[in-house]
């Protein structure tokens, strides 16, 4: 075993293209998943901003609009087509590619080799591969922003028969073949990558790292990365059909359609069929998104709490029980599309049952934070702004899980407010928790903590300020997707606060640019890491700051404790190591003390 | 990539005592894949529920589809298809025995068994080709309607389903056969029906022994039912167009989206069935060069067992839905 770890330790001579490019080392691809996905956020967040601008001020001329959009905005005023586009790619890159593969796929990658004590992932080329999959989906789908009649503009759950006709609009065309095409590669992507992740942790944890010693963010990983398993394959299926319907003539989602006194061939297919198995993947797809956020704020807050997390197996029980009841709610998403109300009471009754889960983990977080000596690092704020953003996303979830109570908001922005906050803003919260936190274990060197205030206090007011009022005008009636209102009298008095929203969201966009000049910056410029900055029990703080093959230049320490030894004391009220209020999880039991595991 | 720096041997790693599932992590990763792969199957198998209850009333049955077995005439619903399930069957069980020698090292039983494995996989995805040939070429033709109901024909005498050459007349009719050179614009028309609605609808009226067979639904379930002559006439009103074998659109022995659902599903485990030959023949070349002699072990020859079961698996339930319920 020691003549094997020394190998490790030791340095091959790399080039360029395996050390940065078709790098086997799972912490360089959890760089090259980080930056990818960051880029993918910004082209996202782009577009967020310029259709906002449209909703705030319809039909206004803008020359950035021009100049960004060209052909699509004939003196710089917004086509309505290139309208629908945006949205539907700012939903797709956004879910997609930076809140599942960027998210689970910079995270999983670092942290799961590191705190469990491994070497690296079970299979090294089988990662690069899923990272390369991942970067070629996302080559395909910004390729797709460029074709002659526009990109997908069927929403990001592209419904058929938008999706499903190519003659139906410009972007069932080209635009649509690609994002199914981008899709397809995704997926494979996605399974490569969960494959690895779950198999490293059931299989290569280190001497004494039981599965009830683990961190709450490799549980999370893990839990995620079986919930991709069970549900990308039937997101697979559902594209599968979707391109035979498009391109071979068959009828599985389409039936009886006119075009222009033209009847088409297709008969007896049902589009109710695509949203069950969209769906099925679709609302586990939520979970994929915010699991992983809440095991980093979980642990970047017991860090920062000096506590232990409180309720470490009720946090591993409810994220069990998320992840259960993730795969039987999906009807919520269709009580309109005329199913049975007596299924829709059923799949009211499975999807308010995930309040009792989520309610176990925000109380758990913040029992954590109660009395504790808490650390204002930027990556708490963030954890902090997390759990509350997770709650008030979480409350308007339970008006919206009610069928009765759906059906009088459904598709309007009452449920775009809702699932921004419940999953988009708290799922970027935990990014940034993440990045913040884990810079100096991914770049060797610390971010600047000022800029990461600025950053945090803009992103978290403006972030209010975008999705608060928005469910006001939600319960107003304002319909989602719509591109512009001024032909409905009744919604003349929302105009305002569309402005103010719009003003927000610009806001919170430039907030962002602070965390580019900060990210870039430190990177190069930082002050330098050391060994465990936060004070933290894990193991991936007893690696090298300089990144190595293999991890531990010695042998893979061995582990006595869970992870959350913060502030523990002995019988004497001493804290167990002296002049320490953290027992690394590497520290064998002391004479006398009693394992905390709870 | 030759300067390729990776931890080596994974397995010398794990310290943590008892392995977990004690499985090593490839065979493991093997096991998730098929839980992934099951559940796309899944999908399309509830899409195929989804979809045949809603036309419960003119879903074709399978034992007069599937009635054909090659190099015999006749009548033998689901014989063929029985057979190609044994054999599927059959080359699981010389799987198991390969695993089992590849346990016990004996090279030579597992080469044999490999090999015999291959055979028989190669033994279904022929018959699959050969019954879908069938099904497209289709065997006596029918007529759809405007409101996409398949009306067949029977022999009032006999009560057994006749041809539509049997019965339809020729109606000469004159036609441009446009060429490529002919236009600057040009799409070749693919195949035409043997004969044209009108000549079925003018054979059936000269011809006083033919009556109309067709599916319908009513309060004691689903009924198919050859009508009298005035209704059979009657029905011929609506006739749209003439449907010969099946294809993604049309299928002459009911609801298209049998036909839809068949090539697709039966389509896509093929494919896992070929990739499935495919990656057996590497390890039957890798077992005859001694690969994994040297390596001390055949696991690999168990991992691709796994999927070799799966792929088996996945055909009982395609058979069950498609073929026998």
């Amino acid at each position: 075993m020691s003549a094997t770890a020394h190998d490790h330790g030791h340095h091959h001579k790399e080039t360029f293209i395996s050390k940065y490019i078709f790098s086997l080392d799972h912490k360089m691809i959890s760089k090259q998943y980080l930056i990818t996905g960051l880029i993918m956020g910004f082209i996202g967040i782009a577009m967020s901003l310029l259709f906002r601008m449209q909703i705030a001020w319809p039909g206004e001329s803008f020359p950035v609009f021009e100049a960004l959009l060209g052909k699509w905005a004939p003196d710089g005023v917004m086509d309505a087509d290139i309208y629908l586009a945006l949205v539907t790619m700012h939903g797709t890159i956004m879910v997609f590619f930076v809140l599942t593969a960027g998210l689970s796929g910079t995270f999983s990658n670092l942290l799961i080799p590191l705190q469990i004590g491994a070497r690296d992932m079970a299979s090294g080329l089988l990662n690069m591969i899923s990272y390369w999959l991942f970067f070629l989906s996302s080559v395909v789908m910004v390729i797709s922003l460029f074709v002659e009649a526009g990109p997908a503009a069927a929403g990001w759950t592209i419904y058929p028969p938008l999706s499903a006709l190519p003659m139906a609009q410009g972007g069932s065309g080209a635009g649509m073949t690609l994002w199914l095409v981008s899709m397809a590669i995704f997926i494979a992507s996605s399974l490569l990558g969960s494959l690895n992740y779950i198999v490293t942790v059931l299989n290569l944890r280190t001497k004494g790292m039981s599965m009830t010693r683990l961190p709450l963010t490799i549980w999370a990983f893990f839990i995620t990365a079986i919930i991709g398993v069970v549900s990308f394959p039937v997101l697979l299926s559902a594209a599968l059909l979707l391109i035979m319907d498009r391109s071979f003539g068959t009828s599985f989602f389409l039936s009886d359609i006119f075009i222009q006194g033209e009847v088409l061939h297709y008969q007896g297919g049902s589009p109710v069929l695509f949203e069950h198995l969209f769906w099925f993947l679709g609302h586990p797809e939520v979970y994929i998104v915010i699991l992983p956020a809440m095991g980093i704020v979980s642990e970047v807050m017991a860090t920062n709490a000096r506590k232990p997390i409180f309720g470490y197996r009720a946090m591993i029980a409810s994220i069990l029980a998320i992840a259960f009841l993730s795969t039987i709610v999906w009807g919520h998403h269709m009580f309109v599309s005329g199913m049975n109300p007596f299924l829709g009471s059923v799949f009211t009754f499975t999807t308010l049952l995930i309040a009792i889960p989520s309610a176990v983990k925000a109380f758990n977080w913040i029992t954590t934070l109660w009395k504790g000596n808490l650390q204002f690092n930027v990556g708490m704020l963030f954890s902090i702004g997390m759990v509350s953003t997770f709650i008030t996303g979480g409350l308007t979830g339970i008006i919206l899980g009610d069928s009765a109570l759906d059906i009088n908001v459904h598709d309007t922005y009452f449920v775009v407010a809702h699932f921004h906050l419940v999953m988009g803003i708290s799922a970027i919260y935990g990014l940034f928790a993440g990045v913040y936190h884990w810079f100096p274990k991914m770049f060797g060197k610390m971010m600047n903590k000022n800029l990461g205030y600025v950053h945090f206090w803009l992103t978290a007011i403006a972030a209010y300020g975008v999705f608060f009022p928005m469910h006001f005008v939600g319960m107003a009636g304002l319909p989602r997707r719509y591109y512009q209102n001024t032909a409905f009298p009744m919604f003349d008095d929302l105009t305002d606060i569309q402005v103010v929203m719009t003003s927000f969201a610009l806001l919170a966009g430039l907030a962002q640019l602070v965390f580019v000049y900060n990210f870039i910056h430190s990177i190069f410029y930082g002050k330098k890491a050391t060994q465990n900055p936060w004070d933290a029990t894990t193991l991936e703080w007893t690696t090298p700051v300089e990144h190595i093959h293999g991890n531990w230049p010695g042998e893979i320490p061995e582990v006595h404790r869970w992870a959350y030894d913060y502030s523990k004391t002995n019988e004497n009220g001493e804290y167990v190591i002296a002049g320490q209020d953290y027992v690394p999880q590497t520290v064998p039991l002391q004479p006398n003390e009693e394992e905390l595991n709870h | 990539m030759e300067a390729t720096v990776t931890t080596e041997s994974k397995e010398k790693v794990w310290g943590g005592g008892n392995e977990p599932l004690r499985a090593s992590y490839g065979k493991m990763m093997m096991w998730f894949f098929i839980v992934s792969d099951a559940l796309t199957f899944s999908g399309f198998l509830v899409s195929y529920g989804f979809s045949r209850f809603k036309f419960i009333e003119i879903w074709p049955i399978a034992d007069e589809v599937f009635t054909h077995v090659p190099f015999f005439h006749g009548n033998y619903p689901m014989y063929y298809v029985a057979f190609m399930t044994f054999i599927l069957i059959m080359s699981s069980v010389t799987m198991v025995l390969a695993v089992d020698a590849g346990h016990k090292m004996k090279k030579t039983k597992v080469t044999w068994y490999m090999f015999a494995t291959i055979i028989g996989g190669l033994i279904f995805v022929g018959s699959q080709a050969w019954e879908w040939a069938t099904f497209i070429k289709g065997d006596y033709g029918a007529v759809e309607t405007k409101g996409g109901n398949i009306l067949q024909f029977v022999n009032a005498d006999t009560g057994k389903r006749i041809a539509l050459e049997e019965f339809a007349t020729t109606i000469p009719s004159e036609r441009d056969r446009l060429e490529r050179k002919d236009a600057f614009w040009f799409q070749s028309e693919g195949s035409l029906p043997s004969y044209t609605i009108n000549e079925v609808v003018e054979g059936v009226k000269s011809h006083p022994n033919v009556l109309v067979k067709t599916a319908f639904f009513d309060e004691t379930g689903h009924k198919k039912e050859v009508l009298s002559r005035e209704e059979s006439l009657e029905a011929l009103k609506d006739a749209k167009l003439v449907v010969e074998g099946a294809n993604l659109t049309r299928n002459e022995y009911g609801h298209p989206l049998f036909a839809d659902f068949f090539f697709f599903i039966t389509g896509f485990h093929g494919f896992h069935v070929f990739s499935g030959i495919v990656i057996n023949i590497i390890i039957f070349f890798n077992v005859i060069i001694g690969t994994y002699e040297r390596r001390g072990h055949y696991e690999m020859v168990e991992k691709v067992g796994l999927y070799w079961h799966f792929v088996d698996l996945v055909w009982v339930f395609v058979f069950t839905f498609f073929y026998l319920v």
